[in-house]
Order: C-alpha cells, then sequence, then structure tokens
C-alpha cells in the first residue's frame, strides 16, 4: 500500500531500526570491552585478533600464550556471556513483572522472588556447609516465594494488582527475617552467604552459562512472544478480558517464565538488585511505551548494562574487585534518577 | 439476537442485578435507562463476563465469545497516558489475533477506518493523555467499532459530548446498524437522546426491569417520577417524548 493511495500508515508500537541498531552495537562494543580488560595483561588488539581467529573459516595469529588463550577463553569469555544472559534476563523479567502487575515497582525485590531465593541459598550454606546446592535451594526458594506471593495475593482480593505487591512486600519480609535466624544460628556461613547476596559473576569455565543457558532462551522466548499481550493488559484486566484475552492465563504465563529466569540467575550470580527497575524504565523513558519497544531493548540494554557494571566491579578497586550488585546500585541509582529528571517534560 | 436468561448479580450478598431477562433481536438498538445505581452498567458488564453473575448470556443461542461477538464501551475506560490514539484504537483488533500474531494491514486498515468515521483521523498520533475529554470518549467508542463484532454494548457514550457531538456519534452508530445490521445496547442517563435513538427502552430501577416498550411508553411522566424521584415533565414532539426537569418549588 503505498503512501499516495492511502493516509494509512501502521501504528507507532514497532521497534525502531535506530533503538535496535544502538541495543545491538552497546551490546557488542561494551563485549569487546569486556573481554579486553582485565589483570592478566593482555592488549586489546591481540584479544580482537584470537576472537577472529576462534571463528569457524577464519585462522589468524594472535600471538597469545596459552596461558593468555586460556584466561581469554576458559575465564574472560564465559564471565561476560554471562553477564550478558543474567542482565538480559533480570532485565526483561523486570519489564515483564511491571507489564503483568501493572505496576512501575514490580521487579524480583518487590514479589519476594530474591529474598525466596537468597532463603533458599542460606539453608542450602548452613546444612551443607558448602556451595554443591546453593543454585538448587535458591531457584527452589524463588520459586516458592512468587508461588506464595501470587496465591496470597490473589485470595485477599482477587483482581486486584496492588493485593499482589503487598502481598510480595510480606512475602520478602517473612523470608528476611527467616534468613536472619538462620544465619544467627550458623554464623560461620555469614561471610559467605553475605558475598552471595551482594551478587557476583564468578564462573568456572563455561559451566554457570551452560546451566542458566536453557532458562534464559526458553524466557526469553515466552516473554518476546507475549509483548504484544502486555500492551492489551495496560488497559485493565477488565477491558483486556472483554477483548477476548484470558488474563489470568496470560499473566500466570508470563510470570513462570519471568520467575523461572530469575530465579535461574540469581542461583548463578547472587542477588543483583536494580537491573529489572532501571533498565525497562530508562527503555521506556527514553523510546516509548509500549511493550513491544521496551522487551526487546531491555533484552539489549540489560546485557550491556550488567556487562558494563561487571567491567567496573573489576576495574574500579583493582586488584580488588567489588560485587556487582554494589556497583549496580551504585551507579544505577543516581543514572536513573537522571534519566527521571531530564525526560519528565512534556511528551 | 443476545439474550439475558435469569441473569442475577449479588456482591457480598446484596443483589444489584436480576434477575434480569432479556432479548435483543439482531439489528434492534435498545436503551437501557433507570436512576444511578440500578444495574444499567453491571448488566452489560455480565455481557461481556466481567461482571461475575448467576443466569447466562448468549448469543443466538450459543454461548458468546467476548471480544469476538460483543464489543463493550465502558463507562470508565482505562487510558494509558502515553499510548498512542492509533495504537488503542488497534487493541480492538485484539480479538482477531492470535497469541503470537502481529497485525496485518486489514487490522490496520480497520483501525483507519474506525477512526474517520468518527471523525478522528488527524488524532492518530496524539497520546491519550493529551485528549479532551469528548475526544477521548469518541477515541474509546473508535476502539469498540474496531472490535467488528456484531453487537455492540454503550455505557454512557455520550457523557462527555456536547450536543452536537453526542448527536453526531449516535448518528454514525445508527448509521453502522442501519448498513451492517449491527445490534446495539446502550446505557444512559439522558433520556431525550436514548429516546431518539433506540427503538426500545429498558428501565431498571432497584436491579430489576421495572418498564419497558417504545420510547414513548416507557416515558411517561408516572414512570419517570416514580423511578427518578424528581420533578419531570415530558412533552410530545413529532420524534418522540421531550423529558425536561421541573425546579422543586422553594417553598
Amino acid at each position: 500500500m503505498t503512501k499516495e493511495a492511502s493516509p494509512i500508515e501502521a501504528p507507532s508500537v514497532r521497534v525502531g531500526w535506530v533503538p535496535l541498531t544502538l541495543g545491538v552495537v552497546s551490546v557488542v562494543v561494551v563485549a569487546l570491552i569486556g573481554v579486553t580488560v582485565g589483570a592478566a595483561g593482555i592488549d586489546a588488539k591481540s584479544v580482537l585478533v584470537a576472537l577472529a581467529d576462534a571463528m569457524p573459516g577464519l585462522t589468524m595469529d594472535s600471538g597469545l600464550s596459552e596461558v593468555e588463550t586460556n584466561v581469554l577463553f576458559e575465564i574472560r569469555l564465559p564471565r561476560v556471556v554471562l553477564g550478558a544472559m543474567v542482565g538480559a534476563v533480570l532485565a526483561e523479567a523486570g519489564a515483564s513483572y511491571q507489564g503483568v502487575f501493572r505496576n512501575a515497582l514490580a521487579d524480583p525485590y518487590l514479589l519476594g522472588i530474591a529474598a525466596g531465593a537468597g532463603l533458599g541459598a542460606t539453608v542450602a550454606f548452613s546444612v551443607t556447609g558448602d556451595a554443591t546446592f546453593l543454585a538448587p535451594f535458591a531457584f527452589l526458594g524463588g520459586m516458592a516465594a512468587v508461588g506464595i506471593t501470587y496465591a496470597l495475593g490473589r485470595s485477599v482480593a482477587g483482581r486486584s494488582a496492588t493485593s499482589l505487591i503487598l502481598a510480595g512486600v510480606a512475602v520478602a519480609a517473612f523470608a528476611t527475617a527467616v534468613q536472619t535466624y538462620v544465619l544467627q544460628q550458623n554464623t560461620e556461613t555469614l561471610r559467605e552467604v553475605y558475598v552471595w547476596i551482594l551478587g557476583r559473576l564468578v564462573t568456572v569455565g563455561w559451566n554457570e552459562v551452560w546451566e542458566l543457558m536453557p532458562y534464559a532462551l526458553i524466557a526469553t522466548l515466552v516473554l518476546l512472544g507475549s509483548r504484544r499481550l502486555l500492551d492489551v493488559l495496560s488497559i485493565g484486566d477488565d477491558e483486556a478480558s472483554a477483548l477476548g484475552v484470558r488474563v489470568n492465563r496470560v499473566r500466570a504465563v508470563v510470570v513462570i517464565a519471568a520467575t523461572l529466569a530469575t530465579a535461574a540467575a540469581v542461583s548463578v550470580s547472587g542477588l543483583i538488585g536494580f537491573v529489572g527497575i532501571i533498565v525497562p524504565h530508562t527503555v521506556r523513558l527514553v523510546f516509548g511505551w509500549s511493550y513491544r519497544v521496551i522487551m526487546p531493548l531491555s533484552v539489549l540494554f540489560g546485557a550491556a548494562f550488567l556487562m558494563l557494571a561487571d567491567v567496573v566491579a573489576r576495574t574500579i578497586a583493582s586488584p580488588a574487585e567489588l560485587p556487582i550488585g554494589v556497583v549496580t546500585a551504585f551507579f544505577g541509582a543516581p543514572f536513573f534518577l537522571l534519566v527521571l529528571r531530564t525526560m519528565r517534560g512534556p511528551t | 439476537m443476545i439474550s439475558w436468561d435469569s441473569v442475577e448479580v449479588t456482591y457480598g450478598g446484596r443483589t444489584v442485578l436480576g434477575p434480569v431477562t432479556v432479548e435483543v433481536a439482531d439489528g434492534e438498538w435498545v436503551g437501557i435507562i433507570g436512576p444511578n445505581g440500578a444495574g444499567k452498567t453491571t448488566m452489560l458488564k455480565t455481557a461481556v463476563g466481567v461482571a461475575p453473575h448467576t443466569g447466562s448470556v448468549s448469543l443466538g443461542g450459543r454461548v458468546r465469545r467476548p471480544g469476538l461477538d460483543i464489543a463493550w464501551m465502558p463507562q470508565r475506560p482505562h487510558l494509558p497516558e502515553e499510548m498512542g490514539v492509533a495504537d488503542y484504537v488497534m487493541l480492538g483488533r485484539t480479538p482477531h489475533l492470535g497469541y503470537l500474531a502481529a497485525e496485518s494491514k486489514h487490522d490496520v486498515a480497520t483501525v483507519y477506518t474506525a477512526l474517520e468515521r468518527l471523525d478522528l483521523s488527524d488524532f492518530a498520533r496524539r497520546p491519550l493523555g493529551t485528549l479532551s475529554g469528548g475526544e477521548a470518549q469518541r477515541v474509546v467508542l473508535a476502539r469498540a467499532l474496531a472490535q467488528e463484532a456484531p453487537v455492540l454494548l454503550l455505557d454512557e457514550p455520550t457523557a462527555s459530548l456536547d450536543i452536537g457531538h453526542a448527536v453526531e456519534v449516535l448518528d454514525v452508530v445508527d448509521e453502522l446498524r442501519r448498513e451492517g445490521g449491527l445490534t446495539v445496547v446502550t446505557a444512559a442517563h439522558d433520556l431525550t437522546l436514548a429516546g431518539r435513538y433506540a427503538e426500545r427502552l429498558l428501565l431498571v430501577s432497584g436491579g430489576v426491569v421495572a418498564a419497558q416498550g417504545t420510547p414513548s411508553v416507557v416515558l411517561t411522566e408516572a414512570n419517570l417520577v416514580a423511578h427518578y424521584g424528581a420533578g419531570i415533565r415530558v412533552l410530545d414532539d413529532r420524534d418522540g417524548p421531550i423529558v425536561v426537569p421541573l425546579r422543586s418549588s422553594r417553598d
């Protein structure tokens, strides 16, 4: 249909090429920074050549020693990839929760998922004394927390989105209380749990990447697939269901997918806060209200944001390393306020 | 034909509607009138399945599919401020789209036809938050029209419109009804206007149908004073009854 023949244009809710390109470029640039920065002192050019060499069909001599190649491919690269995946998952999960609960504050923290996962991890440490069962326990804790939150929120006031958030706050408070009690009883594990709570991206080769990958992929497909319906939900449960949308089913699908991915991310990386709030909100303020824009861009900018935070965590207090959760909060909060201030003008 | 069959709604043990048994024929325009809190809005909500009820609402004898069979224009729609007008009207196409589907050119064309019909083409890109009350009301009606459902339920469709726009909007609905066999049910407070467009009026009071029939049968001083309680005079006009309020005397 040509413009001359008709004034009809597509509605404005598709992601434009400019933001999409910007997102992809950010991911690539930050990833390259991520693999070149580090304690081993490998120069950037050799890293790029080594990466090109690893591409199928390309053979180039990077001049790196075997040790340096190992550092690059078994330490830095998996860490950068893990950071990208965790960032993407936390950002898309945050955006999804905000969409289905129509609540700008909804994120893994407010729904009690982080606290539930924290409790699970604490119990795992205290019972076994090491980190072997940390991941599955954190996962179970997170799923249990959101399950209780969802059941409580629904039973209390049926359709209200606010009751769900309040239930999440209650569940989080309860889980934190139990966690504190368990810690008091087992003070020898306090330090280890504390480190985990602050969040970190420590990898053992590619193990964590492969652990998280299936959850991240499935969740991303489901959540991206639900982005149009998230826009429909923005007019409220009644009107959406009068349009034939099975509101509770859509909400359950989105919540389960987002929670599965969040719990998986939390179990490998600890509690990294703020990503689920900062990234989707920034994307919304800059690129528009629609979840068709917010979801894909949150995946990209979430990945870039967390990789960048990791670079900062590794370098700012070098040779020591800051917990990445501290970095996301320290840089994320003021950045978010800045964006909020500059973008709040008339639209 | 849309039928309410022994439909009853209770909130916390209190019956707010029914039991109501009403049939509306294909292509008919039925106006629901009645005082505040009489159950007009609730009755429309039962039809789209957003008010839990006993009894059943069916369409031509089969279970109705909200969205595809029935378009509902709520009295107080939720309008996300930043959403654009065309994007909002596009939500009306939701019933026609599967979980993963994207809108086709046909959907886009339907949206722009609805916008044109309601004289909203120039508003397509405007965010909902910038619209006046009357503009917003027309946009919500455009969304309902974009659904292309055979039954249209309008809850106070002209409450925010000046008399010129009210007539214009109701004329559009009437035109669609005459051309396309649309079935229309409106809930309204403006009795004269309701009588001008509806072929049949239902006077709902205290949750039940207290009177029904052609406008001249229902809009009588006796009926209105009994259920609205105010001083009301009904004047006869060649096109139907005109309802005018009377000021209560001061002494």
